[in-house]
């Protein structure tokens, strides 16, 4: 295999970051655990927000996780690909939204 | 996707020996995953011994009139082998001794074995309690002769147990053909218009689910949660139970893991999803499976790899519960299929 930051092996290996931080790796993932189960929310619908965040941090090893988990789930492809425009939506706002303040900044400048 | 068998194709996967060869000595021969015998050897569950038998399950044929991409039979149009009357007899000779509770009628599509309707009749005379026949809906679409299906259900009170991938069209024709999921609305709601699914009715009307690729089923009460909104909102169509099965890697299953780059992964995730609780309730502890031709199996998924039963009786013609329940039951890699997460059988999850 060619030298790559990411390894989709790797992926297997997260719950070995307990073993250097045994105490805040077992919080971590009892707290992980926790957050997709069941809810107010259902775990369905975590599972489609985890997709969307996902792509929004630009995880690769979550969208691995995250698009496995949908098809076990039964969520279909075009529910994944709207939750990722989603996102992407989200991440776009974010970044013209600032355009307000460029545009506050040149009129404050400009005569 | 093709529309052929393994065995019509000549594929080198229709020969069991190159099937075993690959689950045995693929990805567990440099030692890096443990054997299914070595992992539940660990938990103290070797060898894995049958209980008390209570599930008779019948294999009538592999023909079919689908060729499903996952298909552990590699049944199809184009495959032959049909159980006789006589063997049909000694089934029923069998069914009459037997303490077994549960008659399980498989195939290919068990409808499409000419006497299927008279073996219907006949069993259901020696007093079974749960009398399944595993449907695959679309039959009963595919001639004006099977149109009558859900009637003839309803008269022997057979529980009708039915494939279903998924509640959207795109998921179903893509493991199991063109076309199949509008024949399988169109059955399942004359099923349902008999009385089949109906909440509070007899008729018994269970839905199978095997997940359409390379992954592992989730949990099946959410699963079937989300099937029965699908099905109602979508068509009205109601049913009881969701059987959420794993996809067990051999037959036209393997050769899809194959083809797409999936088997070691896949295999890597049962390995991973292996639930020792799950060992002790699999199918084969409390079924015996019989072939076409009469030769015992401890399941469905050792008669498609040839590995009969490891007991002197092993026949139909020469059945004896006492003798075949003191055997030890045969195991390969293919068996993680059925301890990986919540367990898989053909009763869906088992722990």
């Amino acid at each position: 295999m060619d030298n790559t930051y990411y390894d989709p092996k790797d992926l297997k290996k997260f719950p070995k970051i307990s073993e250097w931080s045994e105490e805040l790796g077992a919080k971590f993932f009892d707290y992980y655990g926790k957050v997709f189960e069941e809810g107010a929310l259902s775990a369905r619908e975590k599972s489609l927000i985890a997709l969307a965040v996902a792509h929004v941090v630009k995880c690769p090893y979550c969208i691995d996780a995250y698009t496995q988990d949908g098809l076990q789930r039964g969520i279909t492809k075009e529910e994944m690909m709207e939750a990722v425009h989603a996102g992407a939506a989200i991440e776009s706002g974010a970044t013209l939204v600032h355009g307000v303040q460029m545009m506050k900044k040149y009129d404050k400048l400009s005569m | 996707m093709s529309t052929q068998s393994l065995h019509k194709r000549k594929n080198k996967l229709s020969e069991t020996e190159n099937q075993l060869e690959i689950l045995s000595h693929g990805i567990f021969a440099n030692g890096e995953l443990p054997t299914f015998k070595q992992k539940i050897a660990e938990t103290n569950q070797f060898p894995l011994r049958p209980k008390k038998l209570e599930i008779l399950q019948i294999n009538v044929g592999y023909m079919c009139n689908q060729v499903c991409s996952h298909c552990h039979v590699d049944a199809g149009p184009d495959r032959k082998e049909i159980m006789t009357k006589e063997t049909m007899l000694q089934c029923i000779d069998v069914i009459k001794t037997t303490g077994a509770h549960t008659l399980d009628l498989t195939g290919g599509a068990p409808e499409m074995n000419p006497n299927f309707r008279w073996f219907v009749e006949e069993a259901s005379k020696a007093g079974v309690k749960d009398f399944i026949v595993r449907s695959n809906l679309t039959i009963i679409e595919a001639n004006k002769k099977y149109h009558d299906l859900p009637e003839f259900f309803k008269k022997h009170n057979v529980h009708v147990v039915s494939s279903m991938p998924h509640w959207t069209k795109g998921k179903t024709d893509k493991q199991r053909g063109e076309g199949v999921f509008n024949k399988s609305i169109e059955a399942l709601k004359k099923l349902n218009n008999v009385g089949y699914g109906m909440p509070g009715s007899d008729l018994k009307l269970d839905l199978v689910y095997n997940p359409a690729g390379a992954f592992l089923p989730t949990n099946q009460a959410s699963m079937e949660k989300d099937f029965k909104k699908a099905l109602m909102d979508d068509f009205g169509i109601q049913f009881h139970n969701l059987f959420a099965i794993t996809n067990l890697p051999i037959s036209r299953f393997l050769e899809y893991l194959i083809a797409s780059d999936n088997y070691e992964d896949y295999m890597y995730s049962l390995v991973e999803a292996f639930n020792p609780s799950a060992v002790s309730n699999v199918m084969c502890t409390n079924t015996i499976s019989v072939s076409w031709d009469g030769w015992l199996y401890d399941c469905d998924f050792n008669q498609m790899l040839e590995l009969k039963v490891a007991s002197k009786v092993k026949h139909i013609s020469e059945y004896n519960e006492a003798v075949l329940n003191d055997r030890d039951i045969i195991i390969s890699q293919h068996c993680y299929g059925c301890t990986a997460g919540s367990g898989s059988s053909c009763q869906g999850s088992v722990a």
